[in-house]
């Protein structure tokens, strides 16, 4: 952009501007602005014609005080007969002051797009240029739906300007952000991509963003890209430092293209033509090599751009993850980055290299560098960089070195900083879950990590120990004698109490032959925390003594007393009142049998995604590399509390269903098991999931009549509901023909796995119903809802009903559920009204001993007319007032319309109130109808 | 109670700080530190909380985007309170709930004692006498709580001299100890003038909004009562005027008629607040006016009357739109009063639209300017009498613009000076008796003035 010179400088606007710098309090400020507005209107006023010299130099006041930060409501009129100027500065000024404050006024804005139109078809280069700054700068929807279509032909055109290309590409890239679905390539797209080949680097440069941004949307047409790319990335990178001229920064060759080709490259995935793979590598290896060379300089920004080259390079080696000498490569590069005295560089290199360690080709290269990783997370000084090294050290972390990793964690927390703690703590657990040989040493992690940093311990994590602790029979007597250790200290936490008195309430019994341990000693200890800790905590741990009192009879008579006394029994906390009355109720009333019964050993939990794992994945974002990475090896903890698997007892399950159902923590139904612990449905979901694995046997048969009758004379409402699953279903008929939407709604938060459904018709239904269904989806996710529609034909007449089989998988257990579907013959009913002779007509018509069916039954509901009334008319036929003689009597008349043939039908119900009882017959025209219906109906009413 | 006091400039730099309490402060700190300010806890050290209140109060009140108009801004559950002088703003900062009227009264006073050390309060002189300042806030408040600060007994031992003049003796430092800490703090004894004299001023502002139609929305005087004493010893005065409750009391008892005599006698006076040395025990019991006065200027009483006010002027405003680009405004002012008398000072002021382009005024009397930075005609007549008329009438031009908000015709706004009490307030009498020495009442000198001043005057149109 040619510079103002000195002679066209505007000195009334310098004035302006300086009086305003100098004036002395706001008040003086406005004042002079008022007084300056004034001014400017008076010069505005239609009848002294301006020059343009004038016109820009009070537009540019204009500009200045809405800067300032006052509301400007004229000279807009101005501004835009700037537009038509042949000055430079004048138009300049124009467009800055449009697209500045311009707003979607209908009448300027086609002023404003006439003069942008002819800037864009002039030859004049500055004024293109000018025209595309505007409509890039203003960006708005108006000016898309104005232009979209005219700035790819000056971009691809070959007789323009490249720095009119640069700013055509760059304009065309603001509009299709702004609104992409009025920019469209089609036509363009190769010779967009051409533009690649360019000879001028600032049109690629400038080309290259936007190729990279329609790219991400719209990847397979840009797919020819990559070739062009890559032998451009090529050129740059074997092109000595001072070939490109212009485009050289520092000693480094277009260093702003090299990075821009690498992202753009990373939309792609690995070339499959070999010698443009062949091509890339070697580019790939070029830069690689090039970091290794001696700086050409010793300028921060030669360095920078060097380095920024590298990092994009070192991501799309990353990205394509298939070259496992590169990836080493650049394992190593970034290894030299770790020790660099740039604070930036060692945040950049443990960041690439959290995501290096998630490959399998460069996890042991990053393994090498673990004592430099946990040197960086205890003497670095910036906490993001520690943060990182803490996020790498998690990432690298396998078998063969969890034990260091997890104790350099442990002590690092110790003086971690408070932003952290709580994802470090995390970390901590999930590591030393995931690679825990020896559960001895889990536990000892674990309460370690409650003893450090118990404020940062969540729900989760002390869940978690509990299910493992009750899961494991092995670690279960070691993890008694540890937490008593542990609650021997004068002070801790309160999370500690609580793994404490959950694992002393279930396995205290395993120490109490130590004389220092025995049953009292152990109550005694858990009860000098009792008063310090908040009230879910001491819900706990009133549970843990009613379990004392079946584990040590001896300690019963203590115990009641405590459960007795007022700050117990009168407690002003409900939950832990009414506990207190009830355990101390059951402690005297139970029989010792029955006491050992309820308060059995809880059951070991079930397998599924640990908890921890799902907070730190929320807590994460979906961004996180590493810890997706996780899950895949999340098989390896299989065997940590898969193993040992026992029936659940009912009797337990009986009794902690009795127990109230506390939203707090509760020893009888901890929920630490639903991953998502904020998801209503989840909580005391545990128990639920007890029953449910060993339900399948059970459920197997269509179970559900109940709900199949239901729908006799519905269409829509639930058909099955259990603690797992639900199924809704809305239908509509038409004719002989039928559409069915079913709901299959996740009750739990856990996903739902091979999902599927199907729908048969068995027997000889298959010849009189044809029922098509679409297949689902086979994964529903925790808390969705999927929908499967069925397309049902009724070719004849038919008793029986379809049944949908469902199976899934729900927390590694297949369940399989057969139900029948609510498709009854009276669902193809036409109402047909008639009038009392035609009934009595057609009745008589219809005498032949088969033709009739009669029932007379009991009502299994109330004979309230309105109900009847409504069941009949779901029932699908017409409803006939005034034609029995006994107006108590209803009287119906349908049609059921089937594919091969439609059946008359009449129907006759009787009441009576006396003796709540009806008569019910039906005459068909076809004989099995009626009996069909005649069964259906009778469980009616 | 007052955390803290601070004095800025228009630019927001502290050009004095005092903070009197540690609590002031916290808070802003941990809303600017983030989180980890927690942990710091009390270690936080009072350089730090005073520098966060200080700037949480520039960067919200006095730089603030939107000019701030209320008094008082709570930033962090932290109150500011701020009046301003000219360039300078004074701040009073607390976290507790205080009485807001107190903290004002207090910073008023503050304005007063500074003017009377160093005259008008501008940042050059509170920068040439920061030192003073200090001291003189460390005299009228204790640890946030407002102390004496009467200029006359400051004065007497907060000086401006230097060491050597301020060398006092024993029996003069006992003395002001003893009047300080004394019954009669405002007042030293054995004060001797040879000429009794004593100067009386009752000072209205009127307030007023009108309706385009003349209808009284909104009235009221506040006037103030301010007196000039040079009186010798210790005088005991006693003021009396034409409060209704008195003279219906004297009514009552028959004592005298002059009251149904002289047309409107008595006037009805909603509140008022008396200066420190007024016995308000005898005024609750019976309703007069006793004290003995400080030397010097003082302000005996302020008071609030919103019945029976004489209007000085009425405006009468004639506003006609002649199509999108002119308007036509015609105002005509009456005085109201008696005709012996002359107002003064007299200005109207006629806002004008915001895209006016142009004006021309015409007006038989004054001088009327457009004032474009003010966006409003400025219309001064010098003098009238009163049961005069006026008018003044103006073309204005405008631009058309594109947004079609209308314009709100702010109020037509008036200020002037007329020499009696628009309250219709009367002094009475003002007794001076003084025992101990050998003058009588009619020994003293007084002097009476009435100004009535504008205070909001605003006719609508």
């Amino acid at each position: 952009m040619p510079a103002v010179s000195k002679g066209d400088g505007m000195r009334g606007l310098a004035v302006f501007i300086s009086d305003i710098r100098n004036c002395k309090s706001k008040e003086a400020e406005i004042k002079r602005i008022n007084k300056e507005l004034a001014n400017i209107r008076s010069k505005f006023k239609g009848d002294k014609a301006l020059d343009g010299y004038s016109k820009k130099k009070y537009v540019c006041k204009l500009l200045f005080i809405f800067l300032l930060g006052h509301d400007i409501d004229f000279g807009h009129m101005e501004a835009v007969n700037l537009l038509s100027s042949n000055k430079y500065t004048e138009k300049q000024i124009g467009y800055l002051f449009i697209s500045v404050l311009v707003n979607s006024n209908s009448e300027l804005i086609r002023l404003i797009n006439n003069a942008i139109k002819n800037d864009l078809s002039s030859r004049n280069p500055t004024f293109m240029c000018l025209a595309l700054h505007c409509i890039a700068n203003v960006g708005s929807r108006e000016m898309a739906e104005a232009f979209a279509s005219e700035i790819p032909r000056i971009l691809v055109a070959g007789d323009t300007m490249d720095s009119v290309k640069q700013s055509a590409a760059l304009c065309l890239l603001r509009l299709y952000k702004t609104s992409p679905d009025l920019v469209l390539m089609g036509e363009w797209t190769s010779r967009v991509v051409h533009l690649l080949n360019d000879q001028h680097m600032g049109v690629v440069t400038a080309a290259i963003s936007l190729i990279t941004c329609l790219s991400q949307k719209n990847p397979d047409e840009f797919k020819t890209c990559v070739s062009l790319a890559v032998s451009r990335l090529s050129r740059i990178v074997s092109s000595a430092s001072t070939d490109l001229q212009d485009y050289t920064y520092y000693f480094v060759p277009a260093p702003w293209l090299s990075c821009k080709l690498l992202r753009l490259l990373q939309c792609y995935p690995p070339p499959e033509d070999g010698a443009v793979k062949g091509r890339l590598v070697e580019c790939l290896e070029t830069i690689l090599n090039k970091a290794q060379e001696p700086p050409k300089s010793k300028k921060v920004q030669h360095s920078n751009a060097k380095n920024a080259i590298l990092f994009e390079a070192i991501s799309l080696i990353i990205h394509y993850d298939s070259e496992p000498n590169l990836l080493v490569r650049a394992c190593n590069q970034l290894g030299q980055f770790l020790q660099h005295r740039e604070t930036n560089l060692r945040y950049l290199a443990l960041e690439s290299m959290c995501t290096l360690a998630s490959s399998e080709f460069s996890h042991e290269a990053v393994k090498t560098h673990i004592e430099t990783v946990i040197n960086a997370l205890k003497t670095e000084r910036d906490v993001s960089v520690r943060q990182r090294a803490a996020d790498l050290l998690y990432a690298m972390c396998d078998r063969s070195n969890a034990k260091q990793i997890v104790a350099e964690m442990l002590s690092y927390l110790e003086t971690a900083d408070y932003s952290i703690r709580e994802e470090m703590v995390l970390k901590v657990a999930i590591l030393a879950e995931k690679y825990a040989v020896d559960y001895s040493w889990y536990v000892d992690t674990i309460l370690n990590l409650i003893r450090i940093a118990g404020d940062y311990v969540s729900e989760e994590v002390w869940y978690r120990v509990i299910q493992i602790v009750i899961n494991r029979d092995d670690v279960q007597g070691y993890a008694a004698k540890t937490v008593f250790e542990a609650l021997q200290a004068p002070a801790c936490h309160e999370n500690m109490v609580k793994v404490g008195g959950y694992i002393l309430g279930e396995f205290g019994n395993l120490i109490a032959g130590d004389p220092r341990s025995s049953p009292l000693v152990q109550f005694n200890l858990l009860h000098s925390k009792f008063h310090l800790c908040s009230v879910p905590t001491r819900a706990l741990l009133l549970s843990a003594y009613i379990k004392f009192i079946n584990l040590f009879p001896e300690t019963k008579a203590t115990i009641q007393e405590v459960l007795r006394c007022d700050s117990q029994i009168r407690n002003s906390d409900v939950e832990l009142q009414q506990r207190a009355v009830e355990y101390l109720k059951l402690s005297s009333i139970a029989s010792t049998d029955v006491l050992a019964t309820v308060l059995e050993e809880m059951p070991p939990f079930p397998e599924r995604e640990s908890s921890i794992l799902a907070k730190l994945k929320k807590k994460k974002g979906p961004g996180a590399v590493s810890v997706t990475e996780l899950e895949d090896s999340k098989r390896e903890s299989g065997e940590l509390n898969g193993a040992g698997e026992r029936g659940p007892d009912p009797s337990v399950m009986a009794a902690s269903n009795a127990s109230t159902p506390s939203p707090s923590a509760d020893l009888l139904g901890i929920r630490s098991a639903a991953p998502v612990s904020n998801a209503p449905a989840s909580a005391g979901s545990l128990l639920v999931d007890v029953f449910s694995e060993a339900g399948p046997a059970a459920s197997s048969g269509a179970v559900n009549d109940d709900g199949f009758l239901r729908f006799v004379c519905k269409n829509n409402g639930v058909l099955f509901e259990n603690q797992l699953l639900q199924i809704g279903i809305k239908s509509e008929y038409r004719q002989n023909l039928g559409r069915m939407y079913l709901f299959y709604g996740n009750k739990t938060s856990v996903q739902f796995a091979s999902f599927t459904t199907t729908v048969s018709c068995p027997g000889e239904l298959q010849s009189h119903l044809n029922v098509q269904s679409k297949p689902v989806e086979p994964l529903v996710e925790g808390g969705a809802q999927i929908q499967q529609v069925l397309n049902i034909e009724c070719l004849t007449d038919f008793s029986d009903a379809p049944l949908l089989n469902i199976k899934f998988r729900y927390g590694g257990a297949l369940q399989n559920l057969t139900l029948k579907l609510p498709v009854t013959i009276n669902k193809f009913f036409q109402p047909t009204e008639m009038a009392s002779q035609d009934f009595f007509q057609r009745w008589k018509q219809l005498s032949q001993p088969q033709q009739e069916a009669q029932k007379i039954f009991k009502a299994n509901h109330s004979m309230d007319t309105e109900v009847i009334k409504a069941k009949l008319l779901g029932l699908g036929m017409a409803l006939l007032d005034n034609v029995d003689p006994n107006p108590e009597n209803y009287v119906c008349a349908g049609v059921i319309q089937t594919k091969s043939q439609q059946v008359g039908c009449l129907l006759r119900l009787e009441p009576n109130a006396q003796a709540q009882m009806y008569r019910l017959t039906l005459r068909c025209s076809k004989d099995s109808v009626s009996k069909r219906l005649c069964e259906l109906l009778a469980q009616q009413f | 109670m007052i955390g803290g006091l601070f004095i800025y400039n228009h630019k927001g730099e502290v050009l004095i700080s005092r903070v009197y309490r540690d609590d002031i402060g916290y808070v802003l700190l941990q809303q600017t530190c983030g989180k980890s300010s927690r942990f710091l806890g009390n270690s936080c050290y009072l350089g730090v909380n005073m520098r966060n209140a200080v700037d949480a109060f520039r960067v919200n009140v006095i730089h603030a985007r939107q000019q701030v108009r209320s008094p008082v801004t709570n930033i962090a559950r932290t109150s500011f309170f701020h009046v301003k002088r000219s360039n300078i703003w004074l701040a009073a900062v607390t976290k507790q709930n205080v009485n807001a009227a107190m903290v004002f009264e207090f910073l008023y006073k503050m304005c007063d004692v500074m003017t009377a050390y160093f005259g008008k309060i501008s940042e050059e002189n509170i920068k040439n006498n920061f030192v003073l300042i200090y001291e003189l806030l460390d005299e009228i408040l204790d640890f946030g709580y407002p102390q004496n600060s009467e200029t006359g007994a400051l004065k007497t031992f907060i000086t401006q001299q230097g060491i050597k003049g301020q060398h006092q003796t024993k029996e003069e430092q006992s003395q002001i100890t003893s009047q300080v800490t004394g019954q009669i703090g405002w007042r030293r004894e054995g004060i001797k003038y040879r000429r009794n004299e004593l100067f009386l001023d009752v000072l209205e502002s009127v307030n007023l909004l009108m309706s385009p139609q003349g209808q009284v929305l909104s009235a009221h005087v506040s006037g103030r009562v301010v007196m000039k004493s040079y009186l010798s010893g210790m005088p005991e005065c006693k003021f009396g005027m034409n409060d209704k409750i008195v003279i219906d009391k004297q009514g009552k008892g028959g004592a005298s008629d002059d009251a149904g005599k002289s047309g409107k006698q008595s006037i009805a006076i909603d509140d008022c607040t008396f200066h420190q040395c007024v016995r308000l025990s005898k005024f609750d019991s019976e309703r007069s006016i006793s004290f003995i006065p400080p030397d010097g200027e003082y302000e005996l009483m302020r008071y609030r009357t919103t019945k029976d006010i004489i209007l000085p002027f009425r405006v009468i405003p004639l506003v006609r739109e002649v199509g999108r680009t002119k308007l036509e405004v015609k105002v005509v002012i009456k005085s109201n009063f008696k005709p012996s008398l002359l107002a003064q000072k007299i200005e109207v002021r006629i806002p004008t639209p915001l895209n006016t382009s142009g004006v021309q005024v015409i007006c038989m009397k004054g001088k009327a300017k457009y004032k474009a930075s003010e966006n409003a005609i400025v219309w001064k007549i010098k003098r009238m009498a009163g049961m005069k008329e006026s008018q003044i009438s103006a073309e204005i031009e405008l631009l058309p613009t594109n947004d079609k908000k209308k314009w709100a015709r702010p109020p037509i706004s008036m200020n002037f000076e007329v020499p009696f009490a628009p309250s219709g307030l009367k002094v009475r009498y003002l007794k001076v008796f003084e025992s101990k020495l050998n003058y009588s009442d009619h020994d003293v000198i007084k002097w009476v003035r009435y100004i009535g001043r504008s205070g909001i005057y605003e006719t609508r149109c």
